[in-house]
């Protein structure tokens, strides 16, 4: 599907408040219409997806029904669902060509229904933008993670999170900027746990050739396509000499395959502590499940908090996008205090996967400079604005500059 | 001094059932076996640093130098020297430098050895912020406690089928009650208020909701600690954003290991962070946590200043708590000063340089 770039914008001067496309690109808009009926009606809807990874990037759901995608919208628990309404708002603002399909996930019920059907509605669309369900650990151990079943039944493989330090947000450390990869759907998220006898047990940590490969081979494609000079893998393999050796072994293997790229491995506990002195010295690093989990959380801490850091989950045919470190934010939910940087920039990353890289770039542009410039900022970062004003000041900037592109036609 | 003795020895007689960890052994004023192991690389230049700052200090402490290395026991399982062994059962109380672990020598590490001969349950590594050695973090005051003995540490691991590898976690409902027993204990010893527990139940249900099971049963015994239960990685989170929001945190094996290598770099680093192993039976080894270094062995240019902590730890624990605090304060001194302070800290003294300024401050405070 080609990108229809809009040749200008305009302010309706109608009731309705909002960026239109003028009457020059509507006859490229109808040739993609009919372009995408045909893909629609040609080979089955999924035909794009389910073929063999090229070494191209994934290639986005094909848009149907008039040029317009159609996004799954998981609204989650806590803060979730008002975060979600504020990017529908500023999507609906900008007039971004995407309807979004809510499915609600109700994380008390013990029945899989709810993710059931969320689940297949990603598979429909292709793509989702979701806030954190929430696991009750008081559950019994046959409820599982729903976060974590869908993650596992898309094989969303890779979870991608970029760290970066913004020069608005006052943080200990400064020039981070650090991508890490991390294998998204074993190692210690197996949920396989067994009582041997009572009092003792077992969980297992599964790693597996196969997919230690597929990581590491996307960690150093991506580090390639990002122009990135280095990957740091990050393991126990000192203690866990199997497992984790088995993980270093196959980013060895895949390193050798790519030599402009200098590969070298950490072991975990010293990564921590190197994280804390001096995150500098990082650029890309790809790992296992759980040490992920510590180290996005760690990178997500030194740039300036959970609030501003999105996250990527991706498949070979599915991506889901969320926050980076999957906070529900139950003691702040509904109190207009919580921090919509990471979801409006997760749902940036999404219109970049849907190729609609312009209004990405508008509504990103629109929140760094809320960011840095205008200094709006929630509590968590030190400031004292609401969820609303620092979405009111997005939609600002972005009327701004699109005023701005339209006076230099 | 003699006040000193006596009124320890009462306290110890006396508060035995308040303080059953802090005092271990010890007759009336008397003087103490400790069992020192220098270890390899800079272990025996820092062991000797820190004898000679004791000295200054006039600690009663007898010195017992043992060495360890591992040798084949009878039936071919591999164990320390006899003489290590029965010098630390009678005294109880050990202080070890850095010891190698030559990759493939056919034995387990040293320190895994030592692990299992005394059941080395619990690690206890104090994070105090140096006031003396900036680093972004300040006001640090926390301790981690970690389950030392299983968890994913457990070592059983196989290959199920070609590509595919199993690492089994191991949590028994015995090794979690010891471990939090042990945390409330040494809240209570040392007057912290709170206790939280770090877990994944949320993804490892049975395994973290065992161990968080056993906790909150322990934390019934103590009503006066506080007890909290907080996600691992919402307590990384938060620890890189504001590490005073911590007090005492307990945890099974693998999230101790990354935690305390975590708040070890928020005060500087594993060359100033003082660690402590305690095992059943009433045995406790303080140690030094980083390397052997063998590139500055024997150069007079290691800095004793984790051992010597890790030392003052070990004092604590004998309840000298006076001299603890003299050569603790000394310590911080120098390194405060910044006129004397070894190449990792920033300055150029030697290590020699270092010790008998910290001698010079401890004899001043007398």
């Amino acid at each position: 599907m080609s990108m229809t770039r809009p040749a200008s914008f305009s302010i309706a001067s109608s009731g309705r408040r909002c960026l239109t496309m003028s009457k020059l690109i509507r006859p490229l808009f109808l040739r993609d219409r009919l372009g995408s009926a045909a893909q629609v009606f040609g080979v089955a809807g999924s035909s794009r997806r389910g073929k063999a990874w090229d070494s191209n990037k994934i290639i986005p759901p094909p848009a149907k029904y008039g040029g317009r995608h159609t996004v799954t919208m998981i609204p989650g628990d806590g803060i979730g669902p008002e975060l979600l309404r504020h990017v529908q708002e500023v999507f609906r603002y900008s007039c971004v060509p995407v309807d979004f399909e809510v499915v609600h996930v109700n994380s008390a019920m013990t029945e899989e229904d709810d993710i059931d059907d969320a689940i297949t509605a990603i598979r429909r669309n292709g793509v989702a933008l979701k806030g954190n369900i929430e696991t009750s650990h008081t559950m019994p151990p046959s409820h599982k993670s729903r976060n974590n079943l869908l993650r596992t039944s898309l094989d969303l493989y890779a979870n991608v999170i970029h760290c970066q330090s913004l020069p608005g947000v006052q943080t200990r450390h400064r020039d981070i900027d650090i991508m890490i990869i991390r294998e998204n759907t074993e190692g210690e998220y197996s949920s396989l746990e067994h009582e041997s006898v009572p009092g003792v047990v077992e969980s297992l940590k599964i790693i597996t050739k196969s997919n230690s490969l597929r990581i590491a081979d996307y960690a150093f494609r991506l580090a390639r396509e990002k122009g990135r000079k280095r990957v740091t893998a990050v393991h126990k393999a000192n203690i866990m000499k199997l497992g984790d050796g088995l993980f270093l072994q196959c980013c060895k293997e895949v390193a050798s395959g790519y030599p402009d790229i200098v590969f070298d491995s950490m072991i975990v506990d010293n990564t921590t502590m190197q994280l804390v002195s001096k995150p500098q010295q990082f650029d890309v690093m790809v790992m296992p499940n759980l040490y992920g989990n510590v180290v996005s959380n760690v990178c997500a801490g030194l740039v300036g908090g959970p609030g501003l850091v999105p996250g990527a989950n991706l498949g070979r045919d599915y991506a889901v996008f969320e926050t980076a470190t999957r906070n529900t934010g139950k003691s702040i939910a509904n109190k207009n205090t919580a921090n919509p940087t990471a979801m409006l920039l997760a749902s940036c990353m999404m219109l970049d996967h849907l190729q609609l890289h312009d209004y990405a770039a508008l509504i990103r542009s629109a929140i760094l400079r809320t960011m840095n410039e205008t200094r709006m900022h929630t509590a968590d970062i030190g400031g004292q604005g609401t969820t609303s004003e620092v979405v009111q000041s997005i939609m600002r900037l972005m009327q701004g500059a699109s005023l701005r592109s339209a006076a230099a036609f | 001094m003699a006040g000193n003795a006596w009124r320890s020895t009462v306290s110890r007689v006396l508060g035995a059932v308040k303080n059953q960890t802090s005092v271990t052994r010890g007759f009336a004023g008397g003087i103490q076996t400790v069992t020192i192991i220098p270890g390899d690389g800079i272990g025996p230049e820092i062991s000797d640093a820190v004898i000679k700052i004791f000295d200054s200090a006039q600690v009663p402490i007898h010195w017992e130098e043992r060495n360890v290395t591992a040798i084949k026991g009878p039936g071919g399982k591999w164990m320390i020297p006899p003489e290590a062994k029965e010098s630390m059962d009678k005294s109880k109380i050990g202080l070890k430098g850095p010891l190698k672990t030559p990759i493939a020598a056919g034995h387990p590490s040293m320190n895994l050895l030592l692990r299992k001969t005394f059941d080395l349950y619990a690690n206890v590594r104090p994070c105090v912020s140096i006031e003396g050695y900036k680093t972004p973090y300040t006001d640090v005051d926390l301790v981690t406690i970690r389950e030392n003995t299983e968890g994913e540490y457990s070592g059983i691991e196989h290959v199920i089928v070609d590509g595919v590898v199993q690492s089994i976690k191991l949590i028994t409902e015995n090794a979690s009650q010891r471990i939090a027993q042990f945390a409330f204990e040494y809240a209570r010893n040392n007057q912290r208020s709170t206790v939280t527990a770090v877990h994944k139940a949320n993804i490892m249900r049975m395994s973290d909701g065992l161990f968080l099971r056993k906790c909150r049963d322990v934390a019934e015994n103590y009503k006066d600690i506080k007890f909290t239960e907080m996600y691992l990685d919402t307590v990384c989170l938060n620890m890189v954003q504001d590490p005073t929001s911590f007090d005492v945190l307990v945890m099974p094996n693998l999230y101790g290991d990354i935690l305390s290598d975590l708040c070890a770099g928020l005060i500087g680093g594993l060359g100033v962070t003082p660690s402590g192993n305690i095992g059943a039976n009433g045995v406790a080894i303080f140690e030094s946590v980083h390397g052997t270094a063998p590139d500055i062995a024997g150069k007079d240019l290691a800095n004793p200043t984790a051992l010597l902590l890790s030392a003052v730890m070990m004092l604590r624990h004998m309840g000298l708590h006076d001299h603890a605090k003299k050569i603790e304060k000394a310590c911080y001194d120098t390194i405060e000063s910044e006129t004397v302070r070894t190449k990792d800290l920033g300055g150029n003294a030697k290590c020699s340089e270092f010790t008998n300024e910290i001698c010079r401050r401890v004899q001043d405070q007398d």
